[in-house]
C-alpha cells in the first residue's frame, strides 16, 4: 500500500508530466487560456490516462514482451514482439478515446458537452502515449502500480494546466513587453513553475 | 495528363522555395504554429541527441507527408486519423529500430521520446493541414521544410544549453580550462528541464521582436 502511495505522489509532483518531461505541451499551451476549459481537458486526460495505462500494461505483459506469449504454449515462449509496442499502444489509445467518447455520450450528456471537443484531441496528446511508454520503460510489477501511475500522471497534468490557466487569466492585466505577449511569456512562466516544482525532488517517500 | 504537364513548374520555383524555407522563420512549427513542443524540449540538454532527433523527425514528417498525400484520395474521411496514426507509427518503428541498431547510446538517451514522435503534433498537423489536400511532391517538400524548422529550434536550444550547462559542444570541450581555473562555473540551471522552456521563450521573444506581425495582443 505504502509502495502505491509512493508511486502516486511521485507521479504527481516529482515526475510531473509537464514540468519534468514536457509531455502534452501542445494542448497545454493551446487550451490554457481560461480556467474553465482547462479543467475540462484536465479531467479528460486523467480519465484517459487512468484507463489506457493499465490496458497497455496488460497488452505489454501478456502479448508483447519477450516470453509474454508463454501462456499460448511452448512454441511461443521465446517470441518477442516488443518492436510492435508503439503501434499497439497508439491503436489502443485511439480506440479507447473513441470508446470513452461513446460511453460518456451515452451516460452523461452534460459531461460530454463540456468535454466534447477535447476528447478527440487527446488521442494525439503526448502525455497519454508518454504515460504508456514510461510504464513500459519502468517495468511496473503489478497492474495496481500501473493504474496508480496512470492516475497520478493525469492528476499532475491536471494541476499543471489549471495552474497555468489561472496565471494566464491574471497576466492579461499586466504590461508584458509586446514581443513576449502570449506564447513567449507562457513559456517563461512554465519554466519558472518547473523550477518551483523541482523543490519536490528532495522528497524521499 | 497533358494539362498537368503544362502546369509543371521548375523544381526550385518560388512556391517550392516558400514551402521549404517558410517553416524556418515565419511559419516555424515550434515558435509560430505551436506544434511539436512535446518532444522538443526534453532532449535538448546535449547537441548530439538533438541532432539525431531532428534528423528522425525530418525523415518521419517527409515520408508520412508523402505517403498520406499519395493515399489522400482513397482514405475515407471518418477513419483518417487512425490511418494517419498507423502510417506514422510504422515509420517511427523503423526509425527506432535503425537507431537501436546503429546508434545504441543515443537511442538510450532519447528513451521514450523516439516513440513520442508518433504523437508529435507537427506530423499530425502537417498531414491534416497540408498532405490531405496537396500533391505528393509538394507535401514531401513541406514535410522536409517543417522538419527543418523544428530541427533548427531544437539545435539552437541544445547549443545554448550544452555550451552554458556543460561547457562542451557535441561532446568536445569548448570553454578552455583556464576559464575554470579562474573560477568560471558551468551553469547548472541550464541542464535542468525548466531552462529549455526559458530558452525557447527567449527565442520567441527575439523572433517576434524582429517580426512585429507575429506579435499577439494578449
Amino acid at each position: 500500500m505504502e509502495h502505491l502511495i509512493n508511486i502516486f505522489v511521485k507521479a504527481i509532483f516529482v515526475e510531473n508530466m509537464i514540468f519534468a518531461y514536457f509531455l502534452g505541451m501542445c494542448s497545454y499551451l493551446a487550451v490554457s487560456k481560461t480556467v474553465q476549459t482547462s479543467v475540462g481537458l484536465g479531467v479528460a486526460v486523467i480519465f484517459v490516462l487512468g484507463i489506457t495505462v493499465p490496458v497497455n500494461y496488460l497488452i505489454d505483459n501478456y502479448l508483447l514482451k519477450q516470453g509474454a506469449l508463454a501462456w499460448m504454449g511452448e512454441g511461443f515462449a521465446n517470441v518477442d514482439l516488443s518492436f510492435l509496442s508503439f503501434i499497439m499502444f497508439i491503436a489502443v489509445i485511439a480506440s479507447m478515446v473513441q470508446l470513452v467518447e461513446m460511453v460518456i455520450e451515452k451516460f452523461s450528456p452534460t459531461l460530454y458537452t463540456s468535454l466534447g471537443i477535447f476528447l478527440p484531441l487527446i488521442a494525439v496528446n503526448c502525455a497519454i502515449l508518454g504515460g504508456s511508454l514510461f510504464m513500459q520503460e519502468r517495468d511496473y510489477e503489478t497492474i495496481g502500480e500501473a493504474t496508480v501511475f496512470g492516475l497520478g500522471s493525469g492528476i499532475g497534468w491536471f494541476l499543471a494546466i489549471v495552474a497555468i490557466a489561472a496565471i494566464r487569466e491574471k497576466i492579461r492585466y499586466s504590461n508584458v513587453p509586446k514581443p513576449l505577449r502570449g506564447l513567449g511569456i507562457t513559456f517563461i512562466i512554465t519554466g519558472l513553475m518547473g523550477i518551483a516544482f523541482m523543490s519536490f525532488m528532495g522528497i524521499k517517500l | 495528363m497533358s494539362t498537368a504537364k503544362a502546369e509543371r513548374e521548375p523544381f526550385f520555383s518560388a512556391k517550392t522555395k516558400k514551402l521549404l524555407l517558410g517553416p524556418l522563420n515565419k511559419e516555424n512549427p515550434i515558435t509560430v504554429q505551436i506544434l511539436g513542443i512535446c518532444s522538443a524540449l526534453a532532449i535538448t540538454v546535449k547537441l548530439e541527441p538533438a541532432v539525431v532527433m531532428s534528423i528522425s523527425v525530418i525523415a518521419v514528417t517527409a515520408m508520412s507527408n508523402l505517403i498520406i498525400s499519395l493515399l489522400r484520395n482513397t482514405i475515407p474521411q471518418r477513419i483518417r486519423i487512425i490511418v494517419q496514426l498507423v502510417v506514422i507509427a510504422a515509420l517511427v518503428i523503423l526509425v527506432d529500430q535503425i537507431l537501436k541498431a546503429y546508434m545504441y547510446d543515443v537511442s538510450k538517451q532519447l528513451s521514450v521520446f523516439v516513440g513520442l514522435i508518433i504523437t508529435n503534433c507537427i506530423i499530425m498537423g502537417r498531414l491534416e493541414a497540408f498532405a490531405m489536400a496537396n500533391k505528393p511532391v509538394d507535401s514531401f517538400i513541406d514535410g522536409i521544410g517543417n522538419g527543418l524548422g523544428y530541427g533548427l529550434i531544437l539545435i539552437i536550444v541544445a547549443f545554448f544549453r550544452e555550451l552554458f550547462g556543460s561547457g562542451t559542444l557535441y561532446g568536445y570541450q569548448v570553454i578552455p580550462q583556464s576559464f575554470y581555473d579562474f573560477g568560471y562555473v558551468d551553469n547548472g540551471l541550464m541542464i535542468l528541464p525548466p531552462a529549455a522552456l526559458i530558452v525557447v521563450g527567449i527565442i520567441i521573444w527575439v523572433q517576434r521582436a524582429k517580426n512585429p506581425d507575429l506579435q499577439e495582443d494578449n
